[in-house]
Parts: C-alpha cells; sequence; structure tokens
C-alpha cells in the first residue's frame, strides 16, 4: 500500500468512527441517563465543543503537511470539517429545540440581543456554504480557484467559535482562552511566508534579550 | 367472652418521618455502607468518600413543617447535591461534589461583628442552640437560568440576627464564607476574589423568608452544598444565598458582594428574580427546572412577589438589578 491509500483506506475509515464516538456517547448516556442533572446543558456543551474542537482539527490539517511533509492527510480535511458541521448543527439545534421549543421568534430576539449568541450564530450560518460545496462534483462546478476562496471563511467560523466560547463563560476563562490560543496558533501558519519569515527572526532575536532579562533578575 | 383490646402500635416502633422519607437513600446508603466497608479493607478511596458520605449526614427528626413551603415537586437529591456552583471547590457543577468529600465542617465557629450589641466568635453549636429547626421546600432560581425546589432545614436569618441586637447604625448585613485553600482547593486558583462575600439590607435580611440552612432533604447539608452553615434567599438568584459561613458583620455601608465585584453590569447587589431584567448575555425570561427538558416561565422575585415585593416599592428595578 502507498502512503495515500494507508490514509485514505485505513486512517480515514478510523477516524470516521473515531469522531462519531462522541455523539454516540452522548446518545448512550441519554438511554443510561448518566447525563446528569442538566442532561440538555450537558448536551449543548458537548456538541459545542466538539464543533470547535473538529473545527481547530480541520484548521491543523493544512500545517500537519506542512511540518510532516506528508501532503495525504490534506484528504482527511474534508471528513473533519463536515464532522464539525454535523455537532455545529446539533448544538444548535439543541438550543433551538429544548431551549426555546422552535419559537422562530424567540431564537431570533434571542440571537440579535447577545453578542455570543450571535457569535455562534454567524460561525454556524458560515459553515453551512462550506459544508454544502464539499462534494467534488460543485467543487468542480465552482472551480478550484473560487472554491478555495469560498472556503477562507472557515477563519472567520474559528474565530466566531472560540470568541463564542470564550464570551459566555462566567468568570474562569482558562479553558475558553486555551482554545483561542491554539486557534491564534493555527492562524499563525496561515500568514504570507514574508511576514512569518520576519516573525520568526524577531523571535530569534527575542531570545538573547530574554536571557539578558533573566541575567538581570538573578543579579538582583 | 374474651375480650381484646386492638393492638396498639407503640410510639417507639413508629419509624420516623424523616427516616420514612429517606427511606430509599437509607437503602442506598446502606448498599454503599456494604460497599464501603468491602472498599476500606481494599484501600478503594472513591468509595470510602461515597461512603463517608452517606454515613455523616446525620439526619434532622421532629423539624416544623414551614407555612412557607411551596407544594411543587421536589428536585431530586442526586440532582440538588451532584449539581451546582460552589466555585470554592472547582468551577464546573460537578466539582463540588467531586472535591468537597474530604472537606470537614467542624469545629467550626461564626464571627460576629460591626454594628451590634453582641459582637463575639459563637461556636456553631451556641449559634444554632437557641433556634428551632424548620423544614421549608423553597424554590431556588440561579442566575443561569436554571431552578430547583429543595427542602431546607433551618431558620429565619431575622430569629438569628436579632440574637446580637444590631444597632441603629446597621443598615445592611455582610457574609463571608470560609477562606482555606487548603481545605477548600478552588481557592488555589483566583477565579473569583476571595474569600466569597454577600450582603442584604437589613429590611430583606430580617424578612421571614430569608433563613440560614443547617439541612436538607431531612439531613445536615452535604459539604458541597454549604455545609455547616448557609444563607437561603428564595427571592433572589442563588448566588446571593452564600454557603459555609464563617462571618456575619452588620455594616453601615453597602458591603462588597463578589459576583457584583467581578461583573457590575451582570450581578446587582440587589439580583433579586426578575424576568423582565436580563442577564447581559442571557435571557431571564425563563428558567429549567432540573428534571425538566423544556423551560418555563420565571416568576417575579420567584415567585415571592406577595411577600417581598413591598421591600422594593418606589425602586425602579431595572435600575437597581
Amino acid at each position: 500500500m502507498t502512503r495515500a491509500q494507508i490514509i485514505t483506506r485505513m486512517l480515514k475509515p478510523a477516524l470516521f468512527f473515531l469522531l462519531l464516538l462522541p455523539l454516540a456517547l452522548l446518545v448512550q448516556r441519554g438511554f443510561a441517563d448518566t447525563l446528569g442533572a442538566n442532561p440538555v446543558e450537558t448536551i449543548t456543551h458537548q456538541t459545542g465543543l466538539w464543533a470547535l474542537r473538529l473545527l481547530l482539527l480541520t484548521l491543523a490539517i493544512t500545517p500537519l503537511c506542512r511540518v510532516t511533509g506528508i501532503n495525504d492527510f490534506v484528504r482527511l480535511r474534508r471528513m473533519t470539517g463536515l464532522y464539525s458541521f454535523l455537532y455545529a448543527l446539533l448544538h444548535f439545534a439543541t438550543y433551538a429545540v429544548l431551549d426555546h421549543g422552535l419559537d422562530i421568534g424567540a431564537i431570533f430576539a434571542d440571537v440579535v440581543k447577545r453578542p455570543y449568541v450571535i457569535l455562534g450564530f454567524s460561525a454556524f450560518l458560515l459553515l453551512i456554504p462550506l459544508a454544502a460545496t464539499s462534494h467534488n462534483r460543485i467543487i468542480r462546478l465552482l472551480g478550484g480557484r473560487r472554491w478555495k476562496r469560498l472556503h477562507r471563511l472557515v477563519y472567520l467560523c474559528g474565530l466566531g467559535g472560540v470568541l463564542h466560547y470564550l464570551w459566555l463563560v462566567k468568570a474562569d476563562t482558562l479553558s475558553p482562552l486555551l482554545y483561542l490560543t491554539l486557534f491564534l496558533g493555527l492562524m499563525l501558519f496561515r500568514l504570507p511566508p514574508r511576514i512569518r519569515s520576519k516573525l520568526s527572526d524577531l523571535s530569534g532575536r527575542m531570545l538573547p534579550m530574554q536571557r539578558r532579562h533573566r541575567l538581570l533578575k538573578e543579579e538582583r | 367472652m374474651l375480650i381484646k383490646k386492638p393492638e396498639t402500635i407503640k410510639p417507639s416502633e413508629i419509624t420516623d418521618q424523616a427516616i420514612y422519607l429517606n427511606r430509599r437513600q437509607f437503602i442506598r446508603d446502606s448498599g454503599l455502607l456494604g460497599i464501603g466497608v468491602a472498599s476500606a479493607l481494599a484501600g478503594l478511596p472513591w468509595v470510602k468518600n461515597s461512603w463517608a458520605e452517606g454515613a455523616t449526614r446525620q439526619p434532622f427528626p421532629g423539624r416544623i413543617q414551614s407555612p412557607f413551603s411551596s407544594a411543587e415537586k421536589l428536585t431530586d437529591f442526586d440532582d440538588a447535591s451532584s449539581y451546582n456552583n460552589f466555585y470554592e471547590f472547582g468551577t464546573r457543577k460537578s466539582d463540588p461534589k467531586e472535591h468537597a468529600q474530604a472537606f470537614v465542617p467542624r469545629p467550626w465557629s461564626v464571627v460576629v461583628d460591626g454594628a451590634c450589641e453582641k459582637p463575639g466568635t459563637y461556636d456553631l453549636e451556641d449559634f444554632l442552640r437557641p433556634h428551632t429547626l424548620e423544614e421549608r421546600i423553597y424554590r431556588l432560581r440561579c442566575v443561569e437560568a436554571w431552578s430547583m425546589v429543595i427542602p431546607w432545614v433551618g431558620f429565619s436569618l431575622g430569629d438569628a440576627l436579632k440574637r446580637f441586637q444590631p444597632t441603629s447604625r446597621a443598615k445592611y448585613v455582610a457574609f463571608y464564607t470560609l477562606h482555606d485553600p487548603e481545605r477548600m482547593p478552588g481557592q488555589k486558583r483566583r477565579v473569583l476574589e476571595w474569600p466569597y462575600r454577600e450582603g442584604l439590607r437589613m429590611d430583606e435580611a430580617m424578612h421571614p423568608l430569608a433563613m440560614l440552612a443547617v439541612g436538607m432533604y431531612g439531613a445536615e447539608l452535604p459539604n458541597q452544598n454549604g455545609a455547616p452553615l448557609r444563607l437561603v434567599v428564595p427571592w433572589k438568584y442563588g448566588f446571593k444565598s452564600i454557603k459555609s459561613i464563617v462571618r456575619i458583620s452588620f455594616t453601615e455601608e453597602q458591603p462588597v458582594c463578589t459576583w457584583n465585584q467581578v461583573q457590575p453590569s451582570e450581578y446587582g447587589f440587589y439580583s433579586n428574580v426578575n424576568p423582565n431584567v436580563d442577564h447581559l448575555r442571557w435571557s431571564q425570561k425563563k428558567e429549567r427546572r432540573i428534571g425538566n427538558w423544556l423551560k418555563q416561565e420565571t416568576l417575579m422575585f420567584n415567585g415571592y412577589a406577595d411577600q417581598v415585593a413591598s421591600l422594593y416599592s418606589g425602586m425602579d428595578l431595572k435600575k437597581y438589578f
């Protein structure tokens, strides 16, 4: 088997079932009545977290290709992206049905009034055209360049997703800040090579300065 | 002719109502006891913890039923004791139960100070002794838009405060939670300014609905619910009902309250349950009663408007939220 075949024939099916696992676990916990005192909250949080995690995983694939030099990893990207959309869809459905009883007026009022809901909802809306244009035939129809330009929207989805999470937390922002950092780290890879090399120069120059700083501290 | 007297049941044979009401838990505890003993031998710490929890909750027999009680369906004890906010033991709602098991709420004393005639440090037993314990079934509405119905055991806060003879300078009363990061591991991270503080206006504190609780569901408070002494103010959002109280202070100025300090635009000093004033980030019109899938309407003052609305007459509740 070639490397491409290992990825498409073995890794991809394995990942397919692996990414289904969080959902399967939620369903199992639902039947076993172990979703906790507030099952709706558990479902909302879990589907939201997995949508965000898989979006970040999707954004990590290009860097992964670049770092490992194995470009075939890109063959997994459509699936991780679509899974992220699936979890986002379930997340939104939980909110619409169980929080608002599908009352469109109430949902609309809530969405326009609350910044963190606006952010999450826009990120979800932006995912829809991406999911809808993920079929080979549509990609061909659009043409590679236009498809690529459209799919840059995923960066906005990522930003919306992490800010949505950060904004809804009451006081303990540790976990959303970790996701934000991860997202920004992945975005650094998207900077044009010229800027990236400048940045690495900068950090290279910063290192001796930090060392000097530490020395000064020790003297004191 | 043989005249048989009807068989009488000796009072000593009647099952105490508290035990009767807790029969399921009794069965569970007995089971846990068995597992606990077995695992103590095997040395499994987590089972020992749950055994300790089951075995050490002392029941309060003979408590008086309060006329303030709601007739609504009680929240499951397991839910009420495994899902709550008590940042002193961690910020997730499963953390308090998980991390409060090693906490020992004894010995315990309460400092009473500020504008009163009888300040001092009171042993918990002395603090509680004069009071007759009542059971009060109250709705609890969290600022996060979920709610419960909980049978508390305790007494009116006002009855306790009167004993310390607050002076005319006492306009407010402030409460402090224990600050001891060794015993309350959540305090090792500075997610809030420790110790947790809360406060009430004097007339709110003297309102008969405001209570100090030492127990729930017929037995003493589980650690994660604020043992050994907590406040319960049913017409305000849950975070006002401060847990594990070590200090009560009569003040002239409005005291600093923890959540108000964190984000004054979202958590007001009063924090009365009010469906017409939304939290900046979410609606307060509805709430999810724990145990239900769909939400229900939130009531003004959490359904206690008839009793407490007069405390706020003439006040703009949108401004003083």
